[in-house]
């Protein structure tokens, strides 16, 4: 028959359907068959775990968002009201509320392994701007959604950052009274970020599934960075690798219950149980803590546009990262230097946390400073230049015979660690 | 091979400087003590809650507190949640008159209120708990003990902060000195002393065990879940720390192929 896609399932509906619309098919050859490097570390555990926390979000939000009444004189009770008499209110507000500062670890590390073993390399370029597109999101979608509770650090962190925005000359004032909808942040400006918390997990959604797709059309990088050469360097991803996914899950589901069941609040500000007063400024507006170091990039410099601006580079230079990168070697391994400048530039990152968290004087002013300049020395000098002073250890001929002897004058030390024991 | 080595070690070194300068943490403008940890029956991921400290909280709470502070979050009927009956709760409630919406002449109406009524808040409005407080607003003390940083510690050291200002200390106008508070000024009265409600279980009415009993009650307030949450943690974590493992041993068996 033309037309019918070819499918050889035995159950005979699941047939009947695979041929009409191959769903089954497209599962089995991208999730159940789809060969995978044997070597992932458990560094690959992320991007699952990135797909499930989605997943817990938007079932969480959806049953917080029946009972959440997005009105300035409501919103606070609303929310204690879930907490208090809405069945199991409680677990789904500490689980969503938990599950975005889980999301932005679970990210974190995940670009960290992108980072560490070049994964933003050709070919993998969009697949890599695609995820920093995913991140940008799930900032709107968080700083939203960090609204909507209407408390003092609700109030007062909307206020703060959409005030960024009148910092562009001429039009900043008027983007910022569009933004609000009104005068100050109000209930116009409350009853959109709802709606617009609502709508972005969906966009999110669907930009993962070009990550996905773009994934499947590179395949995925792997601890050496070198393609694999051919069937003795894969395995099917099932069951291989969803059994190693689950050893991950259950150690992230583990921690996440700890953080919601012994300690829901831990990560939160004490001032946001506090209900929203325009009237009193909190002594110190501080976001959530994965926002911190993009705080401190913007608190660094005294102007605001320029600080608006580099909070902006401070996303933007990864996004053109795959061509600051000169190395032609993607996994840190094979790259004496990098791999301990990457661990700089980590710490430097958690110095701009911790700077983003105090107020912006005397040494703490200073040190945000360098370590801002740091970030993008890192990214716009550093990688450029190492890509060309480097020389990296001789790379593995393949994933299944990682150890090479001689390809040049090294000390016998240097020699490429054997492959990952699983 | 040379200079890339230089390079890491000046690198390095500037991390390295970073690094130590942001561990030297400068000294914060302190002037406002550090909430004293106190020993609570709710700490920690199997502690419970003592109901009978809650119960005496209560009593301190309707007795003095709730003069000035509300309670808006909290019904009557949550009351069942540090052991109360049904009926102690019905009585309890009873005692307050609250508003009952309006009569068939559209003539607002008064009664007892019921279990399912809100706790009676002292002042109709802000504005009226400034004018009777000289100015000052005494906070809605529903989720008091998560609105601030140092939880239950910190209130208790409110309220046993009170001291006489150091002589050099200008006092404001109706202000108190009080060690725990931000700033050592605040506009509550002292509320509790030795001495400042009797006890009927016999417990002694020491301004410690007073400040402890009714923070233990703010504590049940700001979270009624907590018993029940930490139950359930108790064991999912335990579950899923028994899951990681079977999960890893079957991971082993089907990898063991490989090698
Ligand atoms: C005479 C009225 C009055 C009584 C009675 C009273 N308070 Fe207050 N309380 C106040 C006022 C006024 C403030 C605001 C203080 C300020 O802003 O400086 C306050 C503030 C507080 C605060 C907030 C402190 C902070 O960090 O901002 C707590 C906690 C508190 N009271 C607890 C209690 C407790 C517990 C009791 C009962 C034992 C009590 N109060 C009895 C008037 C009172
Ligand atoms: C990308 C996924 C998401 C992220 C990162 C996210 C993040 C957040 C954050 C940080 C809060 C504030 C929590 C608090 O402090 O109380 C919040 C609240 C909220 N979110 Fe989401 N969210 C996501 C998806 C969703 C979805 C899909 C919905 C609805 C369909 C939703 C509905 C709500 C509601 C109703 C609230 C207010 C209740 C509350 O504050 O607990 N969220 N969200």
């Amino acid at each position: 028959m033309v037309g019918l896609h070819k499918s050889e399932f035995a159950n005979p509906v699941v047939n009947w359907i695979d041929q009409r619309l191959p769903l089954f098919s497209m599962m089995k050859n991208e999730y159940s068959s789809f060969p995978t490097p044997k070597n992932f570390n458990y560094f690959w555990n992320f991007g699952a775990l990135a797909m499930i926390n989605l997943m817990i979000m938007v079932a969480t939000g959806v049953f917080l968002a029946m009972h959440y009444t997005p009105n300035t004189a409501m919103a606070f009770d609303s929310v204690e009201r879930i907490m208090r008499d809405v069945n199991y209110g409680w677990l789904l507000r500490y689980v969503h509320m938990n599950g975005a500062s889980m999301f932005f670890i679970v990210v974190y590390i995940h670009i960290f392994r992108g980072l560490y073993y070049g994964s933003y390399k050709n070919p993998r370029e969009l697949l890599w701007m695609l995820g920093v597109v995913i991140l940008l999101l799930m900032m709107a979608t968080a700083f939203m959604g960090y609204v909507l509770p209407w408390g003092q650090m609700s109030y007062w962190g909307a206020t703060v950052i959409t005030n960024l925005f009148s910092a562009f000359p001429v039009v900043g004032e008027s983007i910022v009274t569009w933004l609000w909808g009104g005068f100050s942040v109000d209930n116009a400006t409350l009853n959109r970020f709802f709606s617009l918390h609502y709508l972005l997990p969906f966009v999110i959604i669907a930009v993962v599934f070009l990550h996905v797709i773009a994934l499947h059309i590179t395949g995925s990088n792997n601890p050496l960075g070198i393609e694999p050469k051919g069937p003795q360097d894969t395995i099917p991803f099932h069951p291989y690798y969803t059994i190693k996914d689950s050893v991950g899950m259950c150690v992230y589901l583990t921690v996440f219950a700890i953080l919601v069941f012994f300690a829901p609040n831990f990560l939160g500000h004490p001032d946001n149980y506090i209900p929203a007063n325009p009237l009193a400024t909190p002594a110190d507006v501080v976001p959530e803590w994965y926002f911190l170091p993009y705080y401190a990039i913007l608190r660094s410099v005294p102007n605001k546009l320029i600080g608006v601006l580099m909070l902006f580079g401070s996303i933007g230079v990864m996004f053109i990262l795959p061509w600051l990168d000169t190395s032609p070697v993607r996994s840190a391994r094979f790259r004496p230097i990098y791999r301990q400048l990457i661990w700089v530039f980590v710490i430097d990152c958690l110095v701009l946390g911790y700077v983003g968290a105090k107020p912006p004087q005397g040494s703490i002013l200073l040190i945000g400073r360098v370590a801002t300049a740091y970030y993008f020395l890192h990214y716009l000098v550093i990688l450029p230049l190492l890509g060309k002073l480097e020389r990296p250890l001789p790379l593995p001929e393949s994933i299944s015979q990682p150890v090479t002897r001689g390809g040049g004058p090294l000390p016998a030390g240097a020699a490429a660690t054997p492959m990952e024991k699983v | 091979m040379r200079r890339p080595l230089r390079l890491r070690t000046v690198l390095l070194h500037g991390a390295a400087v970073l690094l130590a300068a942001a561990l030297a943490h400068p000294a914060p403008a302190a002037e406002t003590a550090e909430p004293v940890a106190q020993s609570w029956s709710f700490s920690g991921p199997f502690g419970g809650l003592d109901l009978a400290a809650a119960q005496r909280g209560f009593q301190i709470y309707k007795e003095i507190c709730s003069n000035c502070h509300s309670m808006n979050q909290l019904y009557y009927r949550n009351l069942s949640g540090i052991g109360l009956s049904e009926d102690q709760i019905k009585a309890i409630a009873a005692s307050f008159t609250v508003p009952k919406g309006v009569d068939d002449q559209g003539q607002p109406v008064e009664g007892p209120a019921l279990p399912s009524s809100h706790f009676h808040a002292p002042f109709p409005n802000p504005e009226a708990a400034r004018a009777a407080n000289n100015g000052a607003l005494p906070p809605d003390l529903s989720v008091i003990v998560k609105a601030r940083e140092g939880g239950p510690d910190y209130i208790y050291g409110i309220l046993t902060g009170y001291a006489d200002p150091p002589p050099d200390m200008k006092m404001g106008d109706g202000m108190m000195y009080n060690k725990q508070y931000p700033g050592n000024q605040i506009a509550m009265p002292q509320p509790l002393q030795d001495g400042s409600v009797t006890y009927t279980d016999g417990t002694p009415n020491t301004l410690s065990q007073e400040a402890h009993d009714v923070v233990t009650f703010l504590t049940f307030a700001a979270n009624p879940e907590m018993i029940e949450r930490k139950r359930m943690g108790v064991r999912i974590v335990l579950f899923l720390v028994m899951m990681t493992g079977v999960t890893y041993v079957v991971k082993r068996k089907i990898w063991a192929d490989l090698h």
